[in-house]
């Protein structure tokens, strides 16, 4: 394969064209062979260093990421928030300028804040791997599930893919919606009005409020969490009352097309946004989509160690 | 600054004044701080001001100087001396220090400071409630023997209704303009943006524009009620633009200033994350901006103020979210505003100075500010078609955040004069012989 890739750091899939998008998924799935090795390791990143710098609470996508660092060879640093300096009061540049002084070369980094990770990136000359910044990008997470949806599908170009749940505090929502556009799948944005703003209507996504308007075409239902912890304020009634409005669930189903998939980012809420029947049924894709994380970080990694000039 | 030298001949002036309605070229005379008839002009100095604009002084009455508190952004030295810069004759202090400009103390600070260290004049404005928390009224009295000529919470809103009467009543009998930051907390929550198209696609935590709206519409009502001046501050949204013109209609005491960023900038910059583009209110859409233009055009808005708040380098090179609010202004309104609205079509030059000095004037109950003779010798010259970069290295304030950095603009402040004293001087090439 040609690179296409020139990039040394991943923040956003909206500044990526197709073309690259398309380049990351067919590096991924070259990397999901090594996985399948009985030897699961490659040289790929050997006498690199990798800081995992998370400044909020992650389970599945640190270990995620540590995996794939691991299974490319690199020497890895694992910071976290609770334990670093930022807080005795360090800003978080200074807490990046001193890593770097130790002769790392990527961060992956999560923060709290939109947009952190672009401002770093901005002061450093290491790459820098967005996993995850406030409410506005995941793009590993969307190139997982791209990766998984043309798995199944074969294709995305054309599909009908709904992302439903808290959209308003989902980086995942926003991450999937570039990456789908651009890849030219049609994309529905459905929940309460109170977690789905309108403004997605500017960029060319359906808005709908209505679960069964918002499944009956779908080729992929992408369920998302309920973010307990984001939901500051009174955006919906009560979980039970969010289960009965916009709960995925067996009776669902029915309305869906017969090969329609079931997505979900996970930590899953089982019976709240999503009924255990439907999560560990035949349509479910959720263990996949960890799977194929693991093949989509380490061509992330690979691609973006290789364009970090020091 | 020249030392010792008073007098002096302003020749060819271009003379814009908005409160006579001159616009002619002539001679202007200064001697002894005084505006007089040119030929009576002892010893004069002679400048030759061919092809600039002679106004009477500009006035910002939304500035922060940070003293006493956080002079490692600002000082009264440096924001005066920057409001010299900016063609700016006198200004007025935000009184969010610390402490807060909410007893007759910290006004005796202030005033003693300026008086040494103020290149241009500062009117003191006191807090409406006590350390501007929104719960008991200041001493508004004592403020006003202790010389201020405002009141404002700035930076805060005062939410509770009742109390907010009280104050306009309570103000009123001392002839005190109030000078309201119109924010509904709820409805703002943690929000740090505006709440629009680019909030949404971000992720970033929206203010809606009605949580301004609803607080304009509630001075409305009060400014009826006690029948007395509330003035809004740094308006930024439609909704609260149409509410002002209704209001101004009926003859309600309101009056409006937009700031020059919400005039040139919109939400759309916010993709950079640059925390020079974060302040409060936040950039808002294209429509609030146009709306904003349009009613500087019939009025509605009659004041023109920068919400000068400077901040460090190092509070601002934090995450967005996490930076405060604000950016600086005094050196570049002039020439923003005339390039966004003279040169764009959208005022004429007497309108857009009446900005600076009708409006303000009013808000504040100044008089005696027009080139009239006998009035005092407070005099903004600029060149209206100047092009230039604007250079935040160039600045007289402490601080740099600044969205307006490398923006090319037409227009160029030369000369303020304070009282007969030339306190910024970019006119050596104009020197006569």
């Amino acid at each position: 394969m040609e690179t296409v890739w020139t990039r040394k750091d991943l923040l956003s899939l909206y500044d990526l064209s197709a073309d690259e998008i398309i380049f990351l998924l067919d590096t991924a799935e070259e990397f999901k062979k090594v996985s399948e090795r009985n030897v699961k390791k490659v040289p790929a990143l050997r006498g690199k260093t990798v800081v995992n710098f998370f400044v909020e609470p992650s389970t599945r996508t640190r270990v995620s990421f540590e995996l794939a660092e691991q299974r490319l060879s690199a020497d890895i640093i694992n910071v976290q928030a609770s334990t670093s300096s930022l807080k005795k009061g360090e800003t978080l540049l200074d807490t990046i300028k001193n890593l770097e002084a130790l002769q790392v070369d990527l961060f992956v980094m999560r923060h709290a804040s939109p947009g952190a990770q672009y401002f770093i990136a901005e002061n450093t000359k290491c790459g820098v791997v967005n996993a995850g910044d406030g409410a506005h990008s995941h793009p590993t997470q969307a190139l997982l599930d791209l990766f998984t949806i043309r798995e199944k599908k074969g294709h995305i170009d054309g599909l009908k893919v709904t992302i439903l749940g808290d959209i308003l505090h989902s980086r995942v929502a926003r991450s999937n919606i570039w990456g789908l556009l651009k890849l030219g799948a049609e994309v529905t944005v459905a929940g309460p009005p109170t977690l789905v703003p309108r403004e997605f209507e500017s960029i060319g996504v359906k808005v709908c409020h209505n679960l069964k308007d918002a499944v009956r075409d779908a080729d992929v239902v992408n369920v998302l969490r309920i973010q307990h912890e984001r939901l500051n304020a009174s955006f919906f009634p009560s979980d039970s009352e969010y289960a009965s409005f916009y709960g995925i669930k067996p009776g669902i189903l029915d309305y869906m097309k017969p090969d329609t998939i079931i997505m979900h980012p996970g930590p899953i809420n089982r019976d709240v946004e999503i009924s255990s029947a439907v999560a560990d049924g035949s349509r479910s894709v959720i263990l996949e989509q960890v799977t194929n994380g693991l093949a989509v970080r380490m061509a992330v990694l690979f691609l973006v160690a290789g364009c970090v000039k020091k | 600054m020249i030392e010792g030298i008073n007098n002096f001949i302003l020749r060819n002036a271009r003379v814009i004044d908005p409160f006579t309605g001159e616009d002619s070229v002539r001679d202007i005379g200064v001697m002894d701080g005084v505006l007089v008839n040119p030929e009576g002009v002892l010893n004069p100095l002679e400048i030759d001001l061919k092809g600039l604009v002679a106004a009477p002084g500009f006035i910002d009455i939304h500035v922060h100087l940070r003293q006493p508190g956080k002079t490692e952004a600002e000082t009264i030295a440096t924001g005066t001396m920057a409001a010299a810069a900016g063609g700016f004759t006198g200004i007025v202090p935000m009184p969010n220090t610390s402490p807060a400009c909410d007893n007759a103390s910290t006004i005796e600070y202030l005033r003693r400071h300026t008086a040494v260290d103020g290149v241009v004049r500062v009117y003191p404005c006191g807090t409406l409630t006590k350390n501007y928390a929104g719960e008991e009224m200041a001493p508004i009295g004592s403020l006003k023997n202790a010389g201020v000529m405002a009141l404002s919470d700035d930076g805060r809103c005062v939410q509770n209704h009742d109390l907010m009467r009280h104050i306009v009543e309570y103000a009123k009998q001392f002839e005190l303009p109030i000078l309201d930051h119109c924010e509904e907390n709820y409805l703002k929550g943690s929000g740090y943006v505006h709440e629009g198209k680019w909030s949404v696609l971000l992720g970033m935590t929206g203010i809606p524009s009605a949580s301004e709206a609803l607080m304009v519409a509630r001075d409305i009502m009060l400014a009826k009620l006690v029948d007395w001046k509330i003035h809004i501050q740094h308006i930024s949204a439609k909704d609260s633009v149409e509410l002002v013109r209704r209001a101004r209609k009926e003859g309600i005491k309101i009056s409006a200033e937009a700031t020059p960023h919400h005039i040139a900038l919109t939400d759309e910059y916010i993709k950079r994350y640059d925390t020079n583009y974060k302040m409060n209110p936040p950039l808002r859409s294209e429509e609030d901006r146009l709306a904003i233009i349009e009613a500087l055009a019939d009025d509605t808005i009659t004041v023109i103020a920068t919400d000068h708040a400077p901040h460090t380098q190092t509070s601002k090179l934090v995450e967005f979210d996490q930076a405060p609010f604000g950016i600086i202004g005094l050196e570049t309104a002039l020439p923003v505003t005339l390039t966004e609205l003279y040169h764009a079509g959208v005022l004429s030059l007497p309108q857009l100075i009446s900005k600076f000095t009708v409006g303000p004037a009013e808000v504040l109950g100044l008089r005696n500010h027009s080139l009239a003779l006998g009035n005092p010798a407070d005099i903004t010259i600029f060149d209206p078609d100047f092009e230039y970069v604007i250079d935040k290295k160039q600045f007289y304030s402490k601080s740099r955040n600044t969205p307006f950095a490398g923006m090319t603009v037409k227009g160029k402040v030369r000369g303020t004069m304070v009282c007969g004293r030339l306190v910024y001087d970019d006119l050596a090439e104009q020197r006569m012989a």
